[in-house]
C-alpha cells in the first residue's frame, strides 16, 4: 500500500493504490449484503475488485457465537489486482465473536471499527473472551474505533415507525456509511439500490437510507475520524463492466450456449454447496429456452442430464464432490454411450460431507479417475470467476465435438469470489452449432467415427436413425453389443485416444515471465489469482520466476511437457494434498516439488511468494 | 399419450429390431415383447418418434429387440433417464422397461418420483420374484421365507407390492396384467398407452429357469378364475369358474361372498377406477393370494397434468410475457459500468 498525501476541504485525505476490507458479524448482520453494496459501488466508481464471502456452513448457528460469524472482503484498487487480498487493512467487527475469529487477519495499523453497543457481558463470553478486549491492551497494535453502531442507527432511524428490532436490522447499513465515507465512495447506487429493493416496505427503505447516511456523517463529523482515503480509478480496458461470481458466471455460460448452439438447455441438477447458485439463476431464465430440473437426487440429475443429451438437447448437471461421487457410474454411461454432457463440479473441502461452505481443488484425482473401468473424460478448470463464462462455452464446444461428457472443475472460492468482467460482444462468442445426421438410405452406424473420432449425434423423432445405445460395450461402427476381447481393448483404446485428441484443439499453455527461468509455479484453477500476484512481485525483485496456468487438465496442452523441461524447477501450488503434482510428476517423470494448502481457504499472495523464495534458495 | 400417426402403417414384425432375442427359451419376456410390438402396430406409432428406455436386469434387454430410439441404461436409473428425454422432447413417445429388482430395489427412489411427478411414460415393471440375470437372489417382491442362492435359509426380507407403492407414490394409471394372459395383457398396454401422465403396469412374469410357476396359482387354467378376479369399471367384483363369488365391503376391509342366499350383485364392491382418492386402489392392490383373488386390470385412471406438461407451459407463459430472452440482454444484465 503506498500512500501520499491529499488535502481536501474537510479532513484530510490521503492517497492510497489499493485497500482491503473486511465485513464480519453474525449471519444474520447483513455483512454479505454490505459487503456487496461496497463493492458494487466500488466496480461502477471504476477500481479494480475482487471480493470474498466467507459464510458459516449454518443458516442461522446461534447469535454472537464463533460458528455463526459471517464474513465478506473485498479489494479494490486503482491497479490491476487478482485477489481479495491476503489479510484486511480495514475490518468492520459487529459482535466480539466477529472480532475473534478475524482480527488475526487484519494488517498492523489496521483500521479496526467495532460495534461497541456488542460488546456485553453476554457476548463476550458467547465469545470466549474473559475480558473485553476493548478495555485491554490486546488491539493496541490496530487503530481501533469504537463506534456505538446500534445506539446511532437506532437514534438515525427513530422517526421511520418501525420498531426497534427492525430498525436494528440496519445497521449494516451505517457501518455501510462509515466506510464509504472512510474510502470517498459515492452512495448514489446504494440509494438506488434500497429504493428498488424496499420499493413494497417505504419505512424499510427510508430506515436503511437513515441509517447509511448517518454511518457517512459519522465519520465526517467525529473527531475520532482523522483521515480518509482517496483510491483512484484503475486503469482497466476500456468497455462496458459488470461484476460477476463464477456461479453467476457458469450459469450465463450455460444460457449462452443454449443460444449460441441454438438448441434448448437442461439444467438437471440437485442442490449442494456451493454449486446451487448456478440452479437459482438459470431458473429465472425461462424466456431463454432453459429448463431447470430440481431431480430427486445427485444420480438422478445425472441422469436426466444423459436422456436430455440423448433426445438432443444441451444437457448439464452442477454438483459439488459428494455430488460427483455420486455421479460416477452416470458419468460411466455418458463415456460409454459418447453423449456430450456438461458436469459442473463446485468443488469444496472434503472428504464427505467435508467443509460445505469453504474451498479446496481436491476432486481432480476424482475427476480423473473417479469410475470404474478405463473412463476418460474431458477436465477444465476455470482459473477467475469471470473464466468460468469462457471455460463454460468452451466444456460445451468440446462436449459436442467430441460426443463426450466434460467436467469443469470450478470451487467454492470461484464460485462465490467476484471480480469485474467485460462484458463480450455477442459476435465475438465461439458458434456452438453442431449439425445432426439425416438418414441417407443406408444403414445407420451409430458408432461411426468422424476425424476426431467422434460418433454421429442422431436424434430421436430422426427417420431411419432409430438405434440403441446403453452402458454394454459397444461394437465400434455399428453400436451393438460386443463381447468380442479385441473390440472391447480397441474401444478403450479409441475412447482414450478421442480425448488425447482434443489436445490439438486447445490452445497452447502460456507462460507468463521467462520462457526458460530458474523456476516455474504451474497452478490450475482458483489458485491463479495469488500465483500471478506472487510471480509478479518475485520478478519486481530480479527473481527469475515464470507462472503457467493450466485450464485444461484432461487432456493437457500440448506443449505442457516442453514448457515444463525449460525450466530448472517446477512449483505446484495446489489446495490439495498434491494431486497435479501426481500427474505431472507420473506423465513427464520430473521431479515437481509440490506445495498443499488444505485450510479452506485460498493461498495468500505472501505464502506462494515465500514458498518461491525457499525453492529457489534451496 | 401424444401419437403421431405414420402414414406407412407398419406390421407388429415390422416393430422388431435386427437383433436376435436373447432371453432364456420359455421366459415369459417374450410374451411381453410381443404384445408391445402389437399395441405399436395398433396404434401406428412412428418408429423415429419411440424411445424405450431401461435400467439393468433381464428384462432391461427389451430396448435392444424394438426397432425404435432405445437406451439400455445403468441399474435403477431408468425412469430418471426417461424423465429427461420427457423434459427435453415432450413429443416423444416414452416407454420404460424395468424388473422387480431394478425398478423396487435399487432403483426404488427414480421410480417413485417419476410416478409422483406424472411423468408421460409408460412403465412396465415385470415382476419375477427373483433376480434372474444374477441367477436367482430373492428379490423385493419375493415371499418371506423364499429359499434362493442368497437365502438358503429362507428369506427374512419382508416383501413390497409393487402397485402399492405405485399407488402411494401418487400414481394416476396403476394396472397389473399377466405375462401369458395376452388378451388382457394387450389391453392393458392400450389403456397405459392412451394414458396422459406415468402409467404403471405391473406383469406378473414367469422366470421359467429361477422361479419357475411362481404365478401358476394365478395364471393356471385350472385355477386362475378363483385366484384372479379381472377388474372393470364401474362393474361389481365377481370371480370364481361360475362367477358365483364376489368381494364385498365390511368395514374398511375387503371379504369374499358368495352371491345367492340374499347376496345381490348390488351388495358387492363396485369398481371405480376414476376414484378421486386412492383408497379403494390401495385396498385392491392388498388383495393377495391365497388370501383372496388377486386383481387384474385397471386398478385407477386419473386425470392430473404431467410434470413436463406444466413445465412447458411455465416457460410458454414466461417467452410470451417475458419475450424470447436474447443473448446480448442477458451478458449485460446486473449492475454494468462503462469505462472509457
Amino acid at each position: 500500500m503506498t500512500v501520499s498525501s491529499v488535502q481536501s476541504s474537510e479532513k484530510p485525505v490521503e492517497h492510497i493504490d489499493s485497500i482491503t476490507v473486511r465485513f464480519a458479524g453474525d449471519s444474520g448482520d447483513g455483512m454479505q449484503l454490505a459487503g456487496t453494496q461496497l463493492t458494487n459501488t466500488s466496480a461502477i466508481f471504476g477500481n479494480d475488485i475482487s471480493t470474498l464471502p466467507d459464510f458459516p456452513a449454518e443458516i442461522r448457528a446461534p447469535a454472537g457465537s464463533l460458528a455463526g460469524v459471517s464474513g465478506f472482503q473485498i479489494h479494490f484498487s486503482e491497479q490491476r489486482i487478482h485477489t481479495p487480498g491476503d489479510g484486511c487493512d480495514a475490518l468492520v467487527a459487529m459482535n466480539p465473536a466477529a472480532l475473534k475469529t478475524n482480527v488475526q487477519d487484519l494488517a498492523i495499523g489496521g483500521a479496526l471499527i467495532v460495534n461497541d453497543d456488542a460488546f456485553n457481558k453476554s457476548n463476550l463470553a458467547k465469545a470466549g473472551y474473559d475480558e473485553n478486549p476493548l478495555e485491554n491492551e490486546s488491539l493496541s497494535k490496530y487503530r481501533l474505533f469504537r463506534v456505538k453502531i446500534d445506539t446511532l442507527t437506532t437514534e438515525a432511524a427513530k422517526d421511520t415507525g418501525l420498531g426497534n428490532k427492525a430498525i436494528l436490522r440496519t445497521k449494516n447499513f451505517f457501518a455501510l456509511g462509515l466506510t464509504y465515507w472512510m474510502y470517498g465512495r459515492p452512495l448514489e447506487s446504494t440509494f438506488e439500490w434500497i429504493e428498488k429493493k424496499f420499493s413494497k416496505v417505504p419505512a424499510v427503505a427510508e430506515a436503511n437510507t437513515k441509517a447509511l447516511k448517518a454511518g457517512y456523517y459519522y465519520g465526517e463529523t467525529t473527531e475520532s475520524f482523522a483521515v480518509r482515503y482517496q483510491i483512484n480509478r484503475a486503469s482497466i480496458p476500456a468497455g462496458k463492466y459488470r461484476k460477476i461470481t463464477g456461479n453467476e458466471a457458469v450459469a450465463i455460460g450455460l444460457a449462452a450456449a443454449a443460444k449460441l448452439a441454438d438448441k434448448p438447455l437442461n439444467y438437471c441438477t440437485y442442490p449442494i454447496t456451493p454449486a446451487t447458485d448456478i440452479l437459482h439463476e438459470l431458473a429465472r431464465y425461462q424466456n431463454y429456452n432453459i429448463t431447470t430440473f430440481q431431480a430427486e437426487d445427485e444420480i438422478a440429475a445425472m441422469c436426466a442430464a444423459i436422456g436430455a443429451s440423448f433426445a438432443g438437447t444441451l444437457a448439464a448437471t452442477g454438483t459439488s464432490g459428494p455430488g460427483l461421487c455420486l455421479k460416477a457410474e452416470a458419468l460411466g454411461l455418458a463415456v460409454m454411450t459418447e453423449l456430450p454432457v456438461v458436469v459442473v463440479n463446485v468443488q469444496r473441502g472434503g472428504p464427505s460431507t467435508g467443509l460445505p461452505t469453504k474451498t479446496e481443488q481436491a476432486d481432480l484425482l476424482q475427476a480423473l479417475y473417479g469410475r470404474n473401468g478405463e473412463c476418460p473424460v474431458a477436465i477444465l478448470a476455470p482459473a477467475t470467476p469471470s473464466d468460468c463464462f469462457d471455460m463454460t462455452l468452451e466444456a460445451f464446444r468440446i462436449a459436442m465435438r467430441y460426443m463426450t461428457p466434460v467436467i469443469l472443475l470450478s470451487d467454492g472460492y470461484l464460485a462465490n469470489g467476484a471480480e469485474p468482467w467485460q462484458i463480450p460482444t455477442v459476435e465475438n462468442l465461439p458458434d456452438l452449432h453442431k449439425s445432426h445426421p439425416a438418414a441417407n438410405g443406408n444403414a445407420f452406424e451409430p458408432y461411426a467415427r468422424d476425424e476426431r473420432l467422434a460418433r454421429p449425434w442422431a436424434v430421436p423423432g430422426t427417420k431411419g436413425l432409430q438405434h440403441r445405445v446403453g452402458g454394454l460395450e459397444k461394437a465400434n461402427v455399428t453400436g451393438n453389443v460386443s463381447y468380442d476381447p479385441h473390440n472391447h481393448e480397441a474401444m478403450i483404446k479409441l475412447r482414450a485416444d478421442k480425448i488425447a485428441g482434443i489436445a490439438s484443439d486447445i490452445p497452447p499453455l502460456k507462460v507468463e515471465g521467462a520462457e526458460d527461468g530458474e523456476l516455474l509455479v504451474l497452478g490450475w484453477g482458483s489458485t491463479y489469482g495469488a500465483i500471478v500476484s506472487a510471480v509478479e512481485n518475485a520478478r519486481k525483485n530480479g527473481k527469475s520466476v515464470a507462472c503457467a496456468h493450466l485450464r485444461y487438465l484432461n487432456p493437457f496442452p500440448a506443449n505442457l511437457e516442453q514448457v515444463l523441461k525449460a525450466h530448472k524447477k517446477i512449483l505446484i501450488p495446489e489446495m490439495n494434498m498434491g494431486q497435479l503434482l501426481l500427474k505431472i510428476r507420473g506423465d513427464f517423470l520430473i521431479p515437481a516439488i509440490g506445495y498443499s494448502k488444505v485450510q479452506g481457504k485460498p493461498f495468500r499472495i505472501s505464502e506462494i511468494e515465500e514458498k518461491i523464495d525457499e525453492v529457489l534458495k534451496g | 399419450m401424444a401419437v403421431e400417426i405414420e402414414v406407412k402403417q407398419f406390421t407388429a414384425k415390422e416393430y422388431a429390431s435386427d437383433q436376435d432375442v436373447r432371453w432364456c427359451p420359455g421366459c415369459g419376456d417374450y410374451s411381453i415383447l410381443s404384445q408391445v410390438k402389437k399395441v405399436l402396430a395398433d396404434l401406428k406409432i412412428a418408429k423415429q418418434n419411440l424411445v424405450f428406455v431401461s435400467g439393468i436386469g433381464c428384462s432391461s434387454r427389451f430396448p435392444y429387440y424394438i426397432d425404435s430410439y432405445g437406451v439400455h441404461s445403468i441399474h435403477g436409473r431408468a425412469p430418471a433417464i426417461a424423465t429427461g428425454i420427457k423434459i427435453a422432447r415432450p413429443d416423444l413417445d416414452v416407454w420404460l422397461v424395468t424388473g422387480d429388482g431394478d425398478g423396487l430395489s435399487i432403483g426404488g427412489n427414480h421410480l417413485l418420483h417419476a410416478i409422483r411427478r406424472n411423468v408421460d411414460i409408460n412403465i412396465l415393471l415385470f415382476n419375477n420374484r427373483i433376480y434372474g440375470l444374477t441367477k436367482g437372489q430373492y428379490s423385493p417382491t419375493s415371499e418371506l421365507g423364499k429359499k434362493t442362492k442368497s437365502s438358503p435359509g429362507g428369506s427374512v426380507d419382508f416383501p413390497l407390492q409393487p402397485l402399492s407403492v405405485a399407488i402411494g407414490a401418487e400414481a394416476t394409471f396403476v394396472a397389473r396384467a399377466h405375462d401369458v394372459n395376452i388378451k388382457h395383457l394387450g389391453s392393458m398396454l392400450h389403456r397405459a398407452a392412451a394414458h396422459m401422465g406415468t402409467s404403471f403396469v405391473e406383469i406378473y412374469q414367469n422366470c421359467n429357469i429361477f422361479n419357475d410357476k411362481a404365478f401358476a396359482y394365478a395364471t393356471g387354467k385350472e385355477t386362475r378364475d378363483d385366484t384372479s378376479i379381472v377388474l372393470e369399471h364401474g362393474r361389481p367384483l365377481i370371480f370364481g369358474k361360475n362367477r358365483d363369488k364376489g368381494i364385498r365391503l365390511n368395514g374398511l376391509a375387503p371379504e369374499i361372498v358368495e352371491l345367492g342366499n340374499g347376496i345381490k350383485e348390488d351388495d358387492l364392491l363396485f369398481h371405480d377406477e376414476k376414484a378421486p382418492q386412492p383408497t379403494l386402489a390401495y385396498m385392491l392392490s392388498r388383495m393377495y393370494h391365497p388370501q383372496f383373488p388377486e386383481p387384474i386390470g385397471v386398478f385407477r385412471a386419473i386425470e392430473k397434468p404431467t410434470y413436463e406438461g406444466l413445465l412447458h407451459e411455465q416457460i410458454k407463459h414466461t417467452i410470451e410475457t417475458k419475450g424470447v430472452g436474447s443473448l446480448d440482454t442477458l451478458l449485460n444484465s446486473g449492475d454494468t459500468w462503462v469505462v472509457n
